[in-house]
């Protein structure tokens, strides 16, 4: 009777003991040797996986720390500032703040400025509008303004003024929902501290960007010839910011005959 | 003296396709089939354990646990698969890192693939010999590959049409899938009528 029980037990323990044996032996036997600085750094990440760093996962951004593939020790969002401090320890370089992204409009189209072509009745989405004629707009790069971006936003930081969505930074967490909804993809995700922003998305030459919209980038150079460290470049017809070189000086707002380059004082 | 190995073969492949027909490891199905050459990395790993585990799963039933305790099986198969995955995926990691960068994530989630239980289980209620039993699971894990391929290519179709709303995502996916699994019944005689 007791037999019964004892010996199915005594297999599947049997069996089990040699499984974990085999196992133990297996990964001592065949251990590959992994970098420590690789092991220090993933400790300090979160682990979990999210991507925001750009890579496939926190290990993908651990062997890039490691290897010296890049030095950024800020781009983990999830593991914030202290995350950064951890790793910048492991690595014993300074640590850096963790960047903040905010998302903008690159649109001033507003209602004053843009005139309609058609008068617009369907549905109250951009999406819906954008696919009768590329909108009711004269201009076919602009927002539309029926706010399928303030739908889709989390924070409640989008907002519609004269018929232009605005983004609040304050609210803003930069997380980029709004950027992948707009179906004319006017709205781009930049640094939270980076000061000048081109407020349209025209690529027209100047002439046809004129007659749609009083506020669009004509494209007329001047800003490129304006920068001191030639950060704006004027390309398809648009003035296009590099952030990397941009340092805010504002020049470029300033010569700005449309005034379609905006400079945010903090 | 081939020509039931070639029954079984094909029969694992055409007829008793275990994602279309029988509908085991519908989850990686549905997870890895995205896109093709992952469709493929998964089809020959599944493929790859399938037939390690048989090896090792057959002689433990038939000469452990036949014919006293077989009711052991479930238990004791999933301990000796889990085992096996492992094991092979720390020989893979220091012997040939360029396929277990290849196979990736895909190797400790077959650990759980029921369609590997169920090669394992159906070999040995099919009473099938050592050799029977090995084709069988070779022929069921290239099953496993063509559904993948197959459905891949019919995911990377479904991508460029436009769906209800309701239906985007999953539903249409598995009404897709459902279509493929009717054509495999078209298979069903085939075969046999082939080699006779």
């Amino acid at each position: 009777m007791d037999m019964k029980i004892l010996i199915p037990v005594l297999i599947g323990l049997t069996i089990s003991v040699i499984c974990g044996v085999v196992l133990t032996v297996a990964s001592r036997l065949f251990a590959v040797k992994e970098d420590e600085k690789f092991l220090n750094i993933r400790d300090c990440l979160p682990g979990a996986n999210c991507g925001a760093c750009g890579y496939s996962g926190c290990d993908g951004y651990a062997k890039a720390l490691s290897s010296g593939e890049i030095d950024a020790t800020n781009l983990c969002v999830p593991g914030g500032d202290g995350a950064a401090k951890q790793i910048a320890d492991v690595l014993g370089v300074e640590a850096e703040d963790v960047i903040e992204k905010v998302a903008y409009v690159a649109c001033n189209g507003n209602c004053d400025a843009a005139p309609r072509k058609v008068e617009y009745h369907g549905p109250q989405s951009c999406r819906i509008a954008n696919m009768n004629y590329n909108g009711d707009k004269f201009c076919t790069f602009s927002c539309l303004g029926y706010g399928d971006c303030v739908a889709v936003c989390s924070q409640d930081a989008i907002s519609i003024e004269n018929g232009v969505a605005k983004v609040d930074p304050e609210k803003c967490v930069g997380c980029g929902a709004c950027t992948r909804v707009c179906p004319n993809k006017v709205i781009h995700i930049v640094d939270a501290a980076s000061r000048v922003k081109v407020l349209c998305s025209n690529h027209d030459k100047g002439a046809v960007t004129r007659k749609a919209c009083a506020n669009g980038c004509i494209a007329c150079g001047k800003c490129e010839r304006t920068c001191p460290n030639g950060a704006i470049k004027v390309e398809h017809n648009l003035a296009v910011i590099d952030y990397e070189k941009c340092t805010g000086c504002g020049e470029c707002a300033e010569a700005c005959p449309i005034k379609c380059i905006e400079l945010k004082n903090f | 003296m081939f020509k039931p190995l070639i029954l079984i073969l094909m029969g694992g492949v055409l007829i008793n396709n275990y994602v279309l027909q029988q509908f085991l490891g519908i989850c990686p199905f549905l997870g890895v089939s995205k896109k093709i050459n992952q469709a493929v990395g998964m089809g020959v790993a599944v493929t790859f354990v399938m037939l390690v585990a048989t090896a090792a799963t057959w002689p433990i039933y038939n000469y452990i646990l036949f014919p006293k305790y077989a009711y052991l099986q479930t238990i004791v198969f999933i301990l000796v698969i889990a085992t096996l995955v492992q094991f092979v995926e720390i020989v893979l990691k220091r012997f040939i890192p360029s396929l277990f960068k290849a196979l990736g994530v895909y190797l400790p989630l077959i650990t759980t693939n029921c369609a590997v239980l169920g090669v394992a289980i159906n070999n040995i209620s099919d009473g099938f010999n050592f050799v029977e039993s090995i084709v069988s699971s070779l022929g069921v894990g290239l099953g496993f590959l063509l559904a993948m391929v197959l459905f891949a290519g019919v995911r990377s179709r479904m991508e460029n049409i436009k769906t209800l709303k309701s239906f985007q995502g999953l539903p249409v996916t598995l009404i897709a899938a459902s279509i493929v699994a009717l054509s495999f019944y078209g298979f069903s005689g085939v075969i046999e009528g082939l080699l006779a």
